[in-house]
Parts: C-alpha cells; structure tokens; sequence
C-alpha cells in the first residue's frame, strides 16, 4: 500500500462526520485546524479515487443498489433481471455484466445510462463468471447444467461449454490469462482450464462446498474457500499443487458456522481478506506468511467482497441482514454499515468516469 | 440415468493388467448400489386430495448416482444404481439376495424397520446397509447393526427440533392428540420425552377415536374435541395423514396446528432452498417433475456418502466405506448450511431439521441456545449415554 494514504484514515473519519451533517459550514467551526489542513490537501489529492460507486446485486430483491463510496450511502436502486447474483465490470468500468440467474441470462448494463442495453447467452442458471483480462471472452458457471460457457462478448459467439462437476460456481480467470478456474460445489473440485484450449487440465479435490477463487496479481498463488468444510486451500500454480491449508477459528462461534466464501487480496500482497458467512465475520490474513490476523465483525452471512481503487476501503455484502459493511483497510475497522435490499450478493466498485 | 464416456472400462482393464501398483488416478472405480423399496398400504385416509408419491426415495437416489456420476467421471468412477420396487416384505428380502449374489454390496434401503432388521441379520459387515426410510427410535437405541446407517432422521430428533422450537417461542404448553396407528404413538412417545428436555407442559392428551369422515364433520367435531385447559399449540401425531390435516382453524381455541401437520419437523421438504438446497430442488425437478421429499432426501444424501467416501477414501468395499463414514475425517455437505456427519455409536446421520409449513421453511433447529459438549447437532435425538448401541467404539 502506498504510504501516502496511511495519514488518510483519521481525516477521512472527519470527513465523513462532515457529509453526515451536511453542512460545510462545519469546516470553519472544527477546532483543529491541522486536522482541517491535512483533510483539505487529501481531498484535493484523492478526490478522482473517491469518485467512486459500488454496484451491489440484491438477490431478492431483482435490483442493483448503487452507493456513493463517498458519502457511503445508496443514491439509486435499479431494476435488473431476476435473482441477480455474480456481477463484474468491464476493463474500461463502463459496462457492469450482471448474472440473473432465474432468467438464465447475462444482462450488459451501460453505467453512463443505468440501462440494461443488451444480454448474452450463458447457458442455464449463471451464478457467477470472470472475465479473461483480454476483455472479451466471458467465463460463466451454469449452476444447474454442470457446465462452464465461454462467450465472446463483443460477437455473442459462445466459443466453448465445458463439462464440469455438480453446481459449478465460482469462476476466476488468472490474471495472465493462463488458465480459468471454475469451482464445483457438490464435487468439491476445482477444475483448471485452459484458456487457449478450452479444455479442464487438472481437476483438484479440495474441501466440501469451494465457492470462490482469487488469483494474486502475478497468478502465481490461487485462494480458494470451500464453505462447508471450512478451509481455504492456497494453490501454488505453476506446480497445481495445493501449498497452505487454512482453518479459521472465530471467538464463542460454533466452528459449522465459519464457512468461508468471498476472498480479495489486496495487490501489493499484504493482506487477504476471507469472508466467513454466517459466523459474520471478515478474516484478515497475512498473504505472506498465512497467520490470521484478526477477525472483523460485519454483518449477517457475509458473502463476497470488493476492495477500491485505491485499496483504502473493502466492502462487503451480509445477505441475510441485507446490508453492506465498511472495512478501513489501514486500520483493520467496520466503519459503517449501508442498508440495501434484501439478500445482497455480488458487490463491485466502479470509477464514476 | 446418464452414462459418461467409454474410458473407465478401458482403464480398468488397463489397471487390471498392470496389477495394483497404478496410481490410484487412473484406476477406475466401479461402484454398484442397489436401491429396495417396499411400502406397505397404510390403508384408507381421510385426507387422500394429495396423494404421496409412489417413487419417494428411488428418485433421490437417482439422483445421487447421476450427481456421483458427474463428480466420477473427473476420477474414473462409474456409479450404477439397480432398483426394485417390491410388492411384500419377502419380496424385497428375496431382492436382496439376489443383488448380493450378483455382487452387490451397497444398498439404500427405503423399507419398514421389521424388513430392515430382517435384512441386516441376513447380511453382516460384507455389506453396508442406508436405512433411508424407518424412523423408529429402537433401531438407534436398542437394536443396533452395525453394518446400518440411517439417513432418514428419526422420531426424537424431529420431535426434538419442533420442542426446541416450542421453548424458544414460549409456547410451552400444548394440547397432543395421537392417532390410533403404532407409528402415531411412536411419535407421540418422541414428543413426550422432548417435552420433558426442553421443557414443554403438556396440559391435555387425547387419543384420536372418531372414525366419521372429517371433510363434512371436521368444523363440528373437532372444536369440542380441542376444548380443555388452555393451551399455545395443538400438537397432532398422525404420521400417515389420516385426520391431522382437519385440525388447523378447527381448534377450540384461536392457536397453531404443529406436528405431524400444520407446522412440521421433516428430514427435508420442496420448500428448503438456503444453503445452495435451491440447486438441489432444482435439479431434482429437473429428474422427478415434481417436488424432493424426506424420502428422497434419505436415498439420496445416502448415496452421495457413498460418493464421498470414494472420492476421499479410494475404498469401494462396505467395511472401507463403512469405517472412513463413521471416521472424524467424512463430512458431507447436505444443504442445511453445515457439514453433516454420522453418530458413531449409533450409525445415524447428524442433521438440522427443517421446520416447515406447507409453502415456507419456519425455522431449522437445531438453535444456538441449546447447547452440546460435543456439537449442537447432538442436541436433536437420543444421544450416546441414551442408547444402548456401540457400533463403532
């Protein structure tokens, strides 16, 4: 993380107790005016980064909530089609893909205009995907036809359909472009595919129920969570060979209900964060040695995570309490939690360009 | 059924010529199971609008062996199902044997508890037996086998979950009718020791007698019959759907209907979708054209212990499946939103219980108040001291 945002955290507070009250005319009347100082050159400084929204997917709900990283709070809701799950963004942050999995579509949302402008064919029941870094080809899981289809989005073409394990889920697509993992629930395997190819090149067992897969920036290490055996399996890619198992242990919650879902790292390979479901908890790891750090306290069910540009904030989803919570990453704190709509799923953060 | 490629042949008979030293990756795995059902008529009900389906349980192991199938075909296992819907208890003894002579050694078993003890005595540790259907209490208390594992929940653990229930609304006192059947006391028999764990008074008890037809009387029968002490809930054991379904809104008193109807502890039901259980239904449907059952839900998690205990283990024989199921090391994701397990003591599968009404889940004990030494899952049926059963030390 650069250095230049470790004084960040105490002005941002004050920032937001400003945007709470709505009323500038605070600045004048805060007493320390260092504190003042040092806020108006950061905002200065920053201002570009916290142009930010983040697009949340309420499952019930059939919308997207929109909030304003800045204000932290939800400026619009947006119907989209039904049971919307996994979303992503494209390279550029102009289009926001969105799985609506009872409507065994892909939606393509213009964030310009907040309007669903077209769809792809995914095959049945999308839960989640990855987009491969050349921006066009769309890895996507068929939760109820135990495949993977490849699209190219810019022609609709659907270049592959992959036979994988029972209730493919979650998709990662390396960051070199190597390879394509697709997770498959009832399996418990990970399945490695060949980006060029199309074809599965090792299939690996790991615990009961693996949900996601995050690749490190240089795709050479993979996380990934399996949520009812309660591990996360750290894969050396280069070998395919699993390196690091970990378990988690959450203070007075009964170990069934530490059930690992959403991973981020942050890319300067410091932390990973794992949310933990209904022990509604977020784990903060030390991505270079695996200790666990601490535990963060978030909602109810925690399920997936975004970091911001910057990396200064990681929101994540709490589906059964239906909100988002806030995590400062330099100070390892919630600092807020953002109602939205019912059973939030998927979350990502977009510059407002 | 799916069939998948033709490789496992070919790599079986590769493994065979190369004798054992294959690495087990490519060694292919024949895994048969044979599924028997045999469902006495349980005679006239009053309550016959929506018949049960005849098929409950062969479905769920349908699709287990194609769910084991997809996973199989990564690892070169091929899983092959043999069903037989018998017409008498002789019958599907007679089934039994004869799948053992052509080599059976794993079955899934939706029949009475007689047939199932007459079918572990004829059988011994050479084969592994999924009670997937009889929920009596005695055959994981007293008539232990030890070469039987039981999927479907039985009496005390549903019964359990709905008391658990019970004390954390505060509706400790209940009204319990009982029909006239032996499964209807065994219930009522559940129900009477979990009022007494979890603290429930129950201030009335009558046996149901009346042999009228409910669909004209229900409105003038039963209003007199529910009058007594007050009460928070009616409590109904009627297990085979006789009159119990004419209780709710017919009771002397403005409560709920819980039990056996109205309110129901179940080992699952169409309406459980949390925890991914809405991919499984949905793939059931896809299989069956109609709603997953407790039936279907025993066969099939039954089968996909199986599964896993290939996958993990390597071992197809029933003494190895056998002992890595009962081992610390199996869990298996059910859709409850945990992992479950077998008691091994008593060979019976650990599992939350659905608490449902008929369109929506209510709640799913067990709940975190109710606390255990060992797990929490433990607090719904007779626990080791309770039972006489040692299977596996």
């Amino acid at each position: 993380m650069p250095n230049q945002w470790v004084t960040r955290a105490p002005a941002q507070e004050t920032e937001i107790q400003v945007d709470k009250n709505r009323q500038p005319k605070e600045f004048s009347t805060m007493k320390n005016t260092f504190k003042t100082l040092v806020m108006v050159t950061l905002v200065s400084v920053a201002s570009p980064l916290w142009a930010e929204l983040a697009y949340v997917s309420n499952e019930k709900d059939n919308t997207l909530s929109v909030i304003d990283m800045k204000t932290r709070e939800v400026v619009d809701t947006i119907d989209v089609g039904k049971r919307p799950r996994g979303i992503l963004l494209s390279k550029d942050h102009s289009l926001l893909y969105i799985c609506a999995s009872d409507d065994d579509t892909v939606q393509i949302m213009d964030l310009a205009t907040r309007k669903i402008i077209d769809t792809l064919p995914s095959g049945e029941d999308p839960e989640q995907f990855a987009l491969h870094p050349n921006d066009r080809h769309l890895y996507i899981s068929n939760e109820d036809d135990d495949i993977v289809t490849v699209v190219d989005v810019p022609t609709k073409e659907v270049l592959a359909q992959i036979a994988v394990g029972v209730e493919p889920e979650g998709m990662a697509v390396s960051p070199d472009g190597r390879w394509a993992v697709n997770t498959s629930e009832t399996t418990s395997m990970l399945h490695w595919i060949n980006t060029e190819t199309f074809e599965i090149e090792k299939n690996m067992v790991v615990g009961q129920r693996p949900r996601h897969v995050e690749f490190t920036r240089d795709s050479k290490i993979a996380w990934a969570s399996a949520e009812i055996g309660g591990t996360v399996h750290i894969i050396d890619v280069d070998k395919l060979e699993e390196i690091k198992t970990l378990n988690f242990k959450v203070r007075g919650v009964n170990q069934d209900r530490v059930q690992p879902v959403g991973i981020e790292l942050t890319s300067d390979g410091r932390y990973a964060f794992v949310a933990l479901g209904p022990s509604n908890h977020v784990a903060v790891v030390d991505a270079q040695t695996y200790e666990i750090l601490d535990y963060l306290l978030v909602g109810s069910r925690v399920w997936q995570l975004d970091l911001n540009a910057d990396e200064s904030l990681l929101l994540s989803t709490n589906g059964v309490s239906g909100d988002v919570s806030v995590i400062d990453v330099e100070d390892l704190k919630v600092t807020k939690s953002i109602k939205v709509g019912r059973y939030p799923w998927g979350v990502v953060i977009a510059n407002d360009s | 059924m799916r069939s998948f490629h033709l490789s496992p042949v070919a790599a079986k008979l590769i493994a065979l010529l190369l004798g054992l030293s294959v690495p087990a990756t490519v060694q292919a795995l024949d895994i048969h199971i044979g599924y028997i059902q045999w469902v006495p008529e349980e005679g006239p009900v009053l309550s016959n609008i929506i018949p049960e389906p005849g098929d409950g349980g062969r479905r769920g192991a349908e699709l287990g062996v194609a769910d084991n199938n997809t996973t199989g075909r990564f690892l070169d296992q091929n899983y092959k199902l043999t069903s037989v819907t018998a017409g008498s208890a002789q019958e599907a003894e007679q089934a039994l044997a004869t799948m053992r002579d052509r080599g059976v050694e794993l079955f899934v078993l939706n029949v009475p508890a007689d047939t199932l003890n007459n079918m572990a005595q004829t059988t011994d540790s050479n084969a592994l037996l999924f009670n997937a259907a009889a929920k009596e209490d005695r055959l994981r208390t007293q008539e232990c086998s030890p070469h039987v594992l039981h999927t479907m929940a039985s009496y005390s653990m549903l019964t359990d979950a709905l008391s658990q229930w019970l004390n954390k609304r505060r509706w400790q006192d209940v009204f319990l009718i009982t029909g006239p059947t032996d499964q209807d006391k065994q219930w009522a028999e559940g129900f009477r020791r979990a009022s007494k764990r979890f603290n429930i008074d129950i201030v009335a008890e009558k046996p149901w007698t009346f042999d009228g037809d409910l669909r004209r009387t229900a409105s003038s029968e039963l209003p007199l019959f529910t009058q007594g002490p007050d009460y928070d809930a009616v409590v109904v054991a009627d297990v085979r759907g006789d009159f119990g379904e004419y209780v709710p809104f017919n009771t002397w008193l403005p409560r709920p209907v819980i039990g056996t109807q109205g309110l129901t502890p179940v080992t699952w039901h169409r309406v459980v979708e949390a925890w991914g259980a809405a991919q499984l239904q949905s793939r059931f449907r896809d299989l069956a054209d109609r709603g997953m059952n407790d039936l279907d839900y025993a066969a099939w998690i039954a089968v996909r212990s199986i599964g896993e205990a290939v996958t993990r283990d390597n071992s197809t024989s029933p003494e190895g499946v056998r002992s890595y199921l009962l081992s610390d090391a199996f869990q298996l994701d059910g859709f409850k939103g945990r992992k479950l397990s077998y008691r091994n003591w008593n060979g019976q599968l650990r599992q939350p219980i659905p608490l449902v009404q008929p369109r929506a889940l209510v709640a799913q004990p067990p709940f975190e108040a109710f606390l255990h030494p060992r797990t929490d899952l433990d607090t719904l049926g007779y626990d080791r001291p309770e039972s006489k059963c040692r299977i596996s030390g």
